[in-house]
């Protein structure tokens, strides 16, 4: 009799009826056979393991954590709707107490979509995570979140959404951006001025296998972890760093993630990416789904598993060993990066550009941010997608000092709507989303 | 005329109805120790007289598989599993003969390693060293391909006599529920297979020539030579027979919440459409967990003779029972006795009652009859508040589709039947604290029987098709066939359809009631490999729902009137 050292629980949402189109990776079938796995292995009956029907997440709960343009209902379907709201189904058994951790089987994914959405980029079109971590700060007495994203995809719109956070640490592993989507998530990419050092990203070379990413979880990312000192720790689970994967060009292995996630120990995880639907998926979530449950993975294995095969170079492990203590070194200078990183007061601008391969969009953004050596600071974005509209977005943070709150409501006063298709204003601290 | 009998763990109910109605009832004392009598004493007492020419139907259910689970009378079982990647098959053990065995099969069905022969050879050396007579062979995803366990069998064959196959239990996916249902079908083999040849011998010696009719958990029939294959499915037929006997009270288009209200404990079970609800997977009874197809039923230790405690200044009652009401010579006070005290149940002794009432009274501060009608509000309540919770829960499943999450039915129940010794004392309350209109089930004391005598054969059909590797297969029905790259979704449903009919007259199904028939599932999906479609995989299960045979809703409202 099977009995879940940890009580777990699960949102499984396949969403069998909605696919991107019916050719794409995020299809009707990609769930299929996990489904088939863990039904048939009996997860649903083990004691201690508990399903979670989801949840359809709320406007107001999306406009947390995004800036949609123009709106909601232009860029999401239902399906977006209730992967969101799985996450959420269990971040509140998990804050109830009811079950120890959660993991959300649900798709689509999320963690592409930035803080303005102007469409789908890289599958995602609203970021689940963020839209979780915002409405578990609203709701519960939580301040401090990590986000440790273990797609093989650097997580680059969890990386916008959390930027400018000092209270949302931002752990990306992912291969690296040379050689392939999105082309972001290199070291030096480590936060805004008010949040250098939370945001860490974690580059491993091709062909990288379960000894390198093991490696990095336990000498960079569990100290880190165990100093930042979250209420939660998040896991953006993508299942594309495994050896069969179409997309990618990793070596890592069902045994690998069960291993990492019982290293992690997330409170709650979140499938993202992951598009070997046969040869992976059933093997790699059934893994994490027993590691979440403290229960025995030594079996779940893929059929044609050979752990020789699988095995990194030499040079591999070295060049993982000096990013692993290159970013160590970032953030154990977190504090004078800071410091460096602008004078308080200041206006701060950053100008990018934004490609949305799924639906073919290309968005300049002109961001203002006040530098705070009190709070996340507020900032203003511009946004000019083309196809679609010219906005200009202003946040202020969930914990803004009153200077910030100040400015942030200065840049919303101050702009003329007439010069812009939409302009909006998000303010965390009285959770009030406004446009005109 | 028609014959429905129950053989419960207390009574032994059995009925005679004709066209014209309740002919007959009896109910005696089950006796335990052996069932083989009590049947024989129903059916004796029910044919006393009658023209065996008369009979042409019999339906029994008996406890005898939920017995022998009980009191852990099972026959010794050789269990062989082959599991291949996942959970250690260890974790499901049945017992001391259980095998882990080499070969996989994964989830397309597709072989990834061999079963080793030689393996298979020296476990049935072992087994029959043991003297083992009955063998299971369960393999991990064998209901997308058997072939597997049909490869063992063969090597088991020149040993054993009788060999149990996992993918002839039940279409659906659960590796550990199939190793249980296997075992237990094999485990109580000997004894369904004895008493039922027993009981056949000796209604054939009383000239009754129909065939048996044996009730199943989903409240359906199936034939005496058909349960020799999945005796497991027997289990729990008791409360089953009951939830059918509610049916032809239950309204067209509305939902129904059956209670069972018993002395120690009430079952719950829905109709939705006078049609119950099934469980999703199999059976499930606290630790024990099947792939038996099973009418969804709850049980709660709430009923008349629940023990009533002041606890913290609380009134709690149940779960236990420890014997009758007071007022029947019982030790504690329990919620009949409230009821024989304010003089709404006309029976027992009322001082016994009162006495036992009186304890409480004192303890929660309360007047006699206000401790009196708090109970009965308590035990109401209670009860209400399970069949909310179950009600919720079945609302709450899981859904994975958009379309379902968004149109998904929802249970709203318009009626409650109720059934049981004490329902008729506790209706008004009922109705009165729910707001929804509550009735007893006429003849209530024998729905059971009426239920059994009365319900109709059922089935089920899963089947899969892989346009990818041509094939299409429902391995619970011994079936499968190549197909080509055109098969469609009506193709599908066509075969599982002529499967589905050719199961019910096999199994025992009147002609004329095999028409209600539903989809209960239907999925179909792309194969997409590298952006291309490389075919479609059909997964569909149609059922013979649970009901009444034909001409016998008007029989059984007769009943109603008298
Ligand atoms: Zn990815
Ligand atoms: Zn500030």
């Amino acid at each position: 009799m099977l009995r879940a050292a940890n009580k777990t629980g699960l949102v499984f949402f396949p969403a069998f009826d909605w696919a991107i189109d019916p050719t794409h990776p995020e299809r009707e079938e990609r769930l299929l056979y996990t489904q088939d796995q863990v039904s048939e292995e009996g997860v649903f009956d083990i004691e201690g393991i508990i399903e979670y029907k989801p949840d359809m997440v709320t406007t107001d709960e999306i406009r947390r954590a995004h800036f949609c343009v123009p709106d909601e209902n232009s860029i999401i379907t239902e399906s977006h709707l209730i992967s969101a709201g799985g996450a959420i189904a269990l971040a509140n058994a998990v804050m109830n107490k009811e079950v120890d951790r959660g993991f959300a089987l649900v798709r689509p994914p999320g963690h592409h979509a930035m803080r303005v959405a102007h469409g789908g980029r890289g599958f995602c079109h609203i970021n689940i995570e963020a839209i979780m971590v915002e409405y578990l700060r609203s709701r519960y007495n939580i301040r401090k979140v990590a986000v440790i994203d273990t797609d093989c995809h650097h997580g680059d719109g969890s990386n916008d959404i959390f930027w400018h956070d000092p209270d949302v640490l931002f752990i990306s592993l992912h291969q690296d951006g040379r050689t392939m989507y999105p082309g972001s998530g290199f070291p030096s990419e480590l936060g805004g001025p008010n949040a250098k050092g939370y945001t860490l990203n974690i580059p491993l070379p091709p062909g990288t296998s379960a000894e390198g990413y093991l490696y990095v979880i336990q000498n960079t990312v569990m100290p880190i972890l165990k100093e930042f000192n979250a209420d939660i720790v998040v896991n953006s689970a993508g299942q594309d760093n495994h050896y069969t994967d179409p997309l990618t060009n990793m070596n890592f292995s069902a045994q690998g993630y069960a291993e990492l996630t019982s290293l992690l120990k997330p409170d709650i995880a979140v499938l993202e990416g992951g598009y070997s639907i046969e040869g992976a998926l059933p093997y790699v979530n059934l893994g994490i789904i027993l590691a979440m449950a403290g229960l025995d993975y030594k079996g779940v294995v893929e059929p044609d598993y050979n752990p020789e095969k699988l095995k990194q170079s030499v040079s591999i492990t070295d060049k993982i060993k000096k990013t692993a203590d290159l970013i160590h070194s970032y953030w154990n200078k977190r504090d004078q990066l800071r410091l460096e990183a602008g004078e308080h007061g200041d206006i701060q601008t950053r100008h990018r550009e934004i490609f949305y391969d799924t639906d073919n969009i290309f968005e300049r953004q002109k961001e203002r941010v006040r530098v705070c050596h009190d709070c996340g600071g507020c900032f203003e974005i511009e946004s000019h997608a083309t196809p679609g509209n010219h906005i200009l977005a202003v946040h202020i943070p969930l914990n803004a000092c009153d200077a910030c709150i100040e400015k942030g409501y200065a840049f919303y006063d101050q702009a003329d709507k007439h010069g812009f298709h939409r302009v909006f204003l998000q303010d965390r601290t009285k959770d009030i989303y406004e446009i005109k | 005329m028609i014959i429905g009998l129950d053989v419960g763990g207390t009574h032994t109910d059995a009925v005679l109805l004709s066209e014209n109605g309740l002919e007959h009832k009896i109910k005696v004392a089950t006796d335990s120790s052996n069932l083989f009598n009590s049947v024989l004493t129903g059916l004796t007492d029910l044919l006393e007289g009658r023209d065996p020419d008369s009979i042409n139907r019999i339906v029994i259910s008996t406890t005898l598989t939920t017995n022998a689970i009980v009191e852990k009378n099972l026959d010794p079982v050789g269990i062989i599993v082959s599991a291949g990647p996942g959970i250690d098959p260890e974790a499901f053990r049945t017992g001391k003969h259980y095998y882990p065995v080499s070969g996989s099969i994964n989830h397309r069905g597709r072989e990834t390693q061999q079963v080793n022969e030689r393996q298979i050879e020296d476990i049935a050396l072992e087994l029959k060293k043991a003297g083992v007579e009955y063998v299971g062979v369960v393999s991990k995803f064998c209901v997308r391909n058997p072939a597997h366990e049909i490869l063992i069998k063969r090597i088991l064959n020149k040993y054993f006599k009788k060999i149990f196959l996992g993918h002839h239990v039940s279409g659906n996916l659960n590796f550990p529920r199939r190793i249980a249902t296997t075992h237990l079908n094999a485990a109580v083999f000997g004894k369904h297979k004895s008493f039922f040849e027993a009981v056949k011998a000796s209604l054939e010696e009383k000239g009754l020539k129909v065939p048996i009719q044996i009730l199943k958990a989903d409240g359906g029939t199936m034939t005496l030579e058909s349960s020799m294959q999945f005796p497991g499915q027997t289990i729990l037929s008791g409360p089953a027979a009951s939830i059918m006997g509610a049916i032809p009270h239950s309204e067209e288009n509305q939902d129904t919440i059956v209670l069972d209200i018993g002395g120690t404990t009430t079952d719950f079970a829905v109709l939705v459409n006078q049609v119950p609800l099934l469980e999703p997977v199999g059976i499930r009874r606290g630790r024990y967990k099947s792939l038996i197809r099973s009418l969804r039923t709850h049980s709660k230790g709430i009923g008349g003779d629940s023990v009533i405690h002041v606890v913290d200044g609380e009134l709690a009652i149940g779960p236990k029972r420890e014997g009758p009401a007071m007022a029947f010579g019982g030790p504690l006070p329990t919620p009949t006795d409230a009821l024989v005290m304010l003089g709404l149940m006309d029976m027992g002794d009322k001082a016994k009652s009162e006495a036992g009432i009186e304890s409480i009274a004192s303890a929660l501060n309360l007047s006699l009859e206000d401790t009196a009608h708090k109970i009965i509000d308590t035990t109401c309540s209670m009860i209400l508040d399970r069949a909310r919770m179950m009600v919720d829960r079945i609302n709450q499943k899981p859904v994975y589709t958009v379309h379902d999450f968004l149109e998904g039915y929802k249970i709203s129940p318009e009626k409650i039947l109720l059934l049981g010794g004490p329902a008729k004392y506790f209706a008004p309350r009922i109705q009165e604290l729910s707001g929804i209109k509550t009735e007893v089930v006429p003849a209530f004391s024998v729905a059971n029987a009426i239920g059994a005598a009365t319900a109709r054969t059922t089935c089920e059909v899963s089947l899969f098709a892989d346009t990818e590797q041509g094939i299409t297969n429902a391995p619970e029905e011994d079936f499968a066939e190549p197909i080509s790259k055109s098969y469609s979704e009506d193709d599908a449903v066509e075969t599982a359809y002529n499967l589905l009919r050719e199961k019910a007259l096999n199994t025992g199904a009147d002609p004329e009631n095999i028409d209600e028939v539903e989809v209960v599932e239907f999925q179909q999906f792309n194969i997409v490999r590298n952006f291309s479609p490389r075919g479609k995989i059909f997964r569909t299960k149609i059922q013979l729902k649970p009901g009444l045979i034909k001409g016998f809703e008007t029989v059984c409202k007769q009943i109603e009137r008298e």
